[in-house]
């Protein structure tokens, strides 16, 4: 039986991560994440995990030390947000380049500089070409679910590679929700035994992890590890199934909101996709044919499924809570306009940065951009591909 | 305790690191990996730091390691294998795994005094139950002979040659075997390969010791060192007879010496060999020379005052 509780996704996530009880887990505090880990050491040390923990003394061996569990043969977890997960970034390349399953809730900060502990998605965003598989989560339900079915993912025998499930610093972290938890049972049978995989702790077939690779095969190797990523949208699409039967909760690569027929149309990540489908509900109303795109199997990108469902649009925003410097437009972006461009017919795309370093999103900011492309969608003509909003001038 | 190892009894076990690799022909490097393997009664998971040995001894699609092996990052054996022995205690305790595996990783000077400090002082403070091993060839090889904080004072390197106003290195080596010992581990030592038998000892005493362990071993490097390349053992027992490179252990915080010379050499006799230090034996560096000397007699001095503290 369900259990709805009343819980902060932190909480939340940490209790997937009890329900899950995997055997190795580090753990180095940052905020907004480190509420989490604290959950979590509480459940080691009061005996309702087997997992034994790694008090690491920064985030690079955390992530060091999870490639050497992992190799060894085991379930492994750690949790991260902002400058821990760039600390990461060296080994993050190891731990997909290695094939490594370690999962790892990535609760979203800013970068510095200048410092600031709230909510955006340049950490993120700045590890999504690592390897890892990345899921974006709305609120605290869609990070514990995600957490549940990221395991079955990234161990899956034909994909074997790390995941990271995203959500908002302290909007989703620290905001207290309804949501329902699935029994201990139900959790611990949906993700299954871990299967090892030439574990290192085989002392008798003994193998050697981390080779040097000259440029007589590299290649080969890494095109072996672009081949596995166009395997991993239909293994996330299989365990949503599955966990859809458990729980009743459909997921899919993405999600649709009103979509289908509307013309002008929204693109957001997390948290602000909840704001954004009040307004488009408002719109609707009143005669506006609104709809939004929410990404959540964002790596590997499934290009072709986002293309598809976004061509027959005429105008769409696309909102990024990251901005990628030098000129070009945030990362989402650039993935939602690669998609679209094998179409000859294709709407006229518009790129919203907002939100960064916690900056409120309220709907009147979502309102502010579906009106301006109520007057793309009749104009065809656009004021400003880029524009940051909900800031000062 | 374990015993000692007999050479009958050593020339029977197998070696678990293969010949073929690519080191440099009398690379100081596989000789301890060799000796330190060859000494453990127990299966051994290593982990290694990039660098020369990394570098050269699994290069796709063959390996010598004849046992399990993990090579990381350049900063990180001592964590990776801090996650390994995690893991292995994890899987203990569920009793998935009933072997007794012991943990060694390798790492060059410049993962483990420089780069990998942070990471090693973190997985001993943890208390894994590990033994790790510096192999000490005093500088950058595998990129090329750059200075490292374990450089000899003196000596040319890439990063800091010798020219018209730089003698070479100008600061003294940072004693890395003392900073492990303040980490209050139970068991610290140096050794060289020269003296085989001390070096197995200590391995054996080390993997016996649950918790967490280092060695700091001279492992010579005649690219580097710019000597001739069977020289190895020759300059690691000089090394060792001129004090420059003490043996001695620290178990439990007690210090004791395991190889006292009978006469310390001058230290110009583990110089003079060596194209590193050939700047030095000109007229005008006669100073650095004998600060060289001084710098040494002052260190074994505080080290032989350090173990009658608890001898006497
Ligand atoms: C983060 C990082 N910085 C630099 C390097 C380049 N690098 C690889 S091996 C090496 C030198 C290794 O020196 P040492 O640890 O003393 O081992 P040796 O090669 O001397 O045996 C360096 C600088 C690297 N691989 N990773
Ligand atoms: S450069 Fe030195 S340390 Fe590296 S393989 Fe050659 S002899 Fe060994
Ligand atoms: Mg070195």
């Amino acid at each position: 039986m369900a259990k709805v509780v009343a819980v902060t996704g932190n909480e939340a996530v940490a209790n997937a991560l009890r329900q899950v009880n995997p055997d190795v887990c580090a753990v180095y505090p940052i905020t907004p994440q480190t509420e989490m880990m604290q959950r979590f050491s509480s459940f080691v040390s009061d005996g309702q995990v087997k997992t034994e923990l790694i008090l690491v003394e920064s985030e690079h061996s955390a992530m060091s030390s999870c490639v050497g569990a992992s190799a060894a043969g085991g379930r492994v977890i750690t949790a991260t947000s902002s400058q821990g997960l760039a600390l990461m970034w060296e080994i993050l390349f190891i731990a997909s380049g290695t094939r490594l399953p370690i999962v790892m809730p990535v609760v979203n900060r800013a970068l510095s500089a200048p410092l600031n502990i709230h909510g955006d998605h340049s950490d993120a965003m700045g590890a999504r070409d690592t390897g890892w598989i990345q899921l974006w989560s709305e609120n605290g339900q869609e990070a514990y679910d995600n957490t549940i079915q990221a395991f079955r993912i990234a161990e899956h025998m034909d994909i074997r590679l790390p995941a990271m499930i995203c959500m908002d610093g302290f909007i989703i972290s620290h905001s207290i929700e309804r949501l329902e938890y699935l029994d201990d049972q139900d959790v611990q049978a949906f993700v299954g035994k871990f299967k090892q995989l030439n574990p290192l702790l085989d002392i008798e077939h003994p193998v050697s992890y981390g080779p040097l690779i000259l440029p007589d095969y590299y290649m080969e190797y890494r095109r072996a590890q672009a081949e596995v990523a166009t395997k991993v949208a239909q293994v996330v699409l299989d365990v949503a199934d599955d966990f859809a039967q458990l729980s009743g909760r459909k997921y899919g690569l993405f999600e649709t909101y009103r979509l289908d027929d509307a013309e002008i149309g929204l693109v957001i990540l997390n948290s602000a996709a909840g704001t954004s489908k009040d307004v488009v509900d408002e719109f609707r109303d009143r005669g506006i044919k609104a709809g939004l795109f929410k990404p959540r199997l964002y790596r590997p990108f499934p290009y072709e499924e986002t293309g598809e469902a976004l061509k027959h649009l005429k105008a769409l925003c696309v909102l990024d809570r990251a901005d990628c410097f030098g000129g070009s437009f945030g990362p989402v972006f650039v993935d939602i306009a690669t998609s679209l461009y094998p179409y000859r017919e294709r709407p006229i795309l518009i790129n919203k940065i907002y939100g960064l370093g916690g900056r409120d999103y309220l709907p009147g900011h979502a309102e502010l951009v579906l009106n301006e492309l109520v007057d793309v969608a009749q104009t065809g003509t656009v004021r400003n591909y880029k524009e940051y909003i909900g800031v000062r001038e | 305790m374990a015993k000692a190892l007999t050479l009958k009894e050593l020339s029977k076990r197998e070696i678990n690191i293969s010949s073929g690799h690519r080191l440099c022909s009398g690379c100081g490097a596989p000789i301890v990996v060799k000796m330190v393997l060859l000494a453990s009664d127990y299966p051994v998971v290593a982990a290694n730091a990039t660098g020369c040995l990394e570098v050269s001894t699994c290069i796709s699609d063959y390996t010598s390691w004849k046992i399990p092996w993990i090579h990381n990052a350049f900063e990180n054996a001592a964590a990776t294998l801090s996650g390994v022995e995690t893991m292995y205690r994890s899987l203990k305790k569920q009793g998935k795994i009933s072997q007794d595996i012991k943990f060694i990783a390798f790492g060059g000077d410049g993962g483990t005094y420089d780069i990998g400090l942070q990471s090693l002082s973190g997985a001993m403070e943890r208390g894994h139950d590990m033994l790790y091993i510096c192999y000490d060839n005093g500088a950058y090889m595998n990129t090329g002979i750059q200075r490292s904080s374990a450089t000899p004072f003196g000596a040319d390197t890439t990063t800091r040659p010798a020219g018209s106003v730089v003698p070479g290195k100008t600061e003294k080596r940072k004693n890395l075997t003392k900073i492990m010992a303040a980490h209050n581990i139970p068991y610290v030592a140096q050794a060289s390969p020269s003296h085989w038998s001390d070096l197995m000892k200590k391995v054996r005493k080390a993997l016996e010791i649950s918790g967490p362990k280092f060695m700091n071993i001279m492992a010579p490097c005649n690219r580097g060192w710019r000597t001739r390349t069977d020289d190895a053992i020759m300059l690691s027992r000089l090394a060792v007879e001129t004090c420059f490179w003490p043996l001695y252990e620290i178990e439990n915080g007690v210090t004791k010496i395991t190889f006292k010379p009978k006469e310390k050499k001058p230290v110009v006799d583990f110089l003079k060999p060596q194209g590193r230090f050939k700047h030095l034996f000109k007229p005008e560096n006669e100073g650095l020379l004998a600060k060289i000397q001084t710098d040494i007699d002052w260190e074994w001095e505080k080290l032989q005052k350090e173990e009658a503290c608890f001898t006497s």
